[in-house]
């Protein structure tokens, strides 16, 4: 992975003003994966929306980070299931007169 | 303008105490929040009513004026005044909690009442990304057939869009940056387009294979022949084989819908005969049809 498409997790602490624990603890729970080059952390830049919707869960909503993966793992079912309806939809219109 | 009763959107009653305030913003909030409805219209509608209803409940300042004015809103720019003398030298400190809103999503009452310019403090200085803006466009099976641009716009600013050949009905896509404004000098949020596409051609769609039913007369269908197509690429001729019959398919590769995102590739053309019974025949005709049935 080549650093251009990384984030480094000190950028993200201090852009989003959280603690480093708080990256470690979505990254233990399995929600983000740390990638380490030269013993410095990175994140990848394309997860970036995703975290930062976890970081507005835990300090908007006070959800703790078991909340967070239930939470995740429900939305992402609910965008599988939509894009299903919408294929679903587009078959009813090819059979429909 | 109507009046809005925070209490109501809250499910509180009008003597409340603050912390059941946060309580219900909080309990109504992990409910409503966007985050947690993707996609859902209503839900970020409520949401942000809700966010309204906690900006004035939470704030003892504007609760008051809230409880004293708010049926009679139009009022509250004489408070505000009286307010604005008795408390010149105070600095205003708000209880505003969280959520990624800017000014723009409160309601006109909440405008009318507590002004237009207020900007609310966040929690920290965090930055935050802008809210995320979603439109519909409608586009027309052949105008997804070949790539254009299309000037759209949003929020007052316009905005050149190509929208590549192929895109499917329901499909959104992601224009980055086009939403609002990021907070405390946060990126911009995301305009996400969601195409609504009308068929009014004789082909269906299905992925990228575009299905068409063709009538063939009976002589055509007996004997042969060749008949002309409009297909969305220009005229085709078809050769039609001698003795077809009714509900035979026939498929033209690479004569239907353009493949998403990869420029020349297409799906095919898949064309359904339906052989029409001559009716109406002159005596002649009939007289000729059982010669040809006495035949067999």
């Amino acid at each position: 992975m080549t650093k251009d498409k990384l984030i480094s997790i000190q950028t993200i602490c201090t852009i989003y003003n959280i603690e480093f624990s708080f990256i470690n603890s979505l990254n233990e729970i399995g929600l983000i994966e740390i990638t380490k080059i030269d013993e410095i952390e990175y994140l990848k830049k394309n997860k970036i929306d995703a975290i930062e919707k976890m970081i507005r869960l835990h300090h908007e909503l006070g959800i703790n980070m078991e909340g967070i993966d239930v939470i995740s793992n429900l939305t992402e079912k609910i965008k599988v299931l939509q894009n299903e309806i919408d294929f679903l939809k587009n078959r009813i219109l090819f059979y429909e007169d | 303008m109507a009046f809005i009763d925070y209490y109501k959107i809250l499910e509180i009653s009008k003597n409340a105490s603050d912390k059941e305030i946060k309580k219900a913003y909080r309990r109504l909030a992990r409910k409503y929040h966007p985050d947690v409805n993707p996609n859902d219209e209503t839900s970020k509608k409520k949401f942000q009513e809700i966010n309204e209803a906690n900006e004035v409940l939470s704030d003892s300042e504007k609760r008051k004026k809230y409880d004293k004015y708010g049926k009679d809103w139009e009022h509250g720019e004489a408070y505000e005044k009286a307010q604005q003398q008795q408390y010149s030298q105070r600095s205003y400190q708000n209880q505003g909690t969280g959520g990624s809103f800017s000014e723009h999503d409160f309601s006109d009452f909440f405008e009318s009442m507590f002004g237009g310019t207020y900007q609310r403090p966040r929690h920290s200085q965090t930055k935050y990304r802008g809210q995320d803006f979603n439109a519909t466009l409608q586009l027309t099976l052949r105008d997804v057939y070949k790539t254009h641009k299309q000037t759209l716009t949003v929020n007052g600013k316009n905005i050149r869009l190509t929208i590549p050949a192929g895109v499917e009905n329901k499909q959104t896509i992601k224009i980055k940056g086009h939403g609002g404004k990021g907070i405390n000098e946060g990126p911009g949020g995301d305009l996400f387009i969601t195409f609504n596409i009308k068929n009014n051609t004789n082909f269906k769609r299905d992925k990228n294979n575009l299905h068409t039913n063709i009538d063939l007369d009976l002589y055509t269908a007996v004997l042969g022949g060749e008949i002309t197509l409009n297909t969305f690429a220009g005229k085709a001729k078809l050769k039609i084989k001698p003795e077809t019959q009714n509900e035979t398919k026939v498929k033209l590769k690479g004569k239907g819908f353009p493949v998403y995102k990869k420029e020349g590739e297409f799906g095919d053309l898949i064309i359904t005969y339906h052989i029409k019974t001559p009716t109406n025949l002159s005596k002649k005709e009939k007289d000729l049809f059982e010669e040809l049935s006495k035949l067999k």
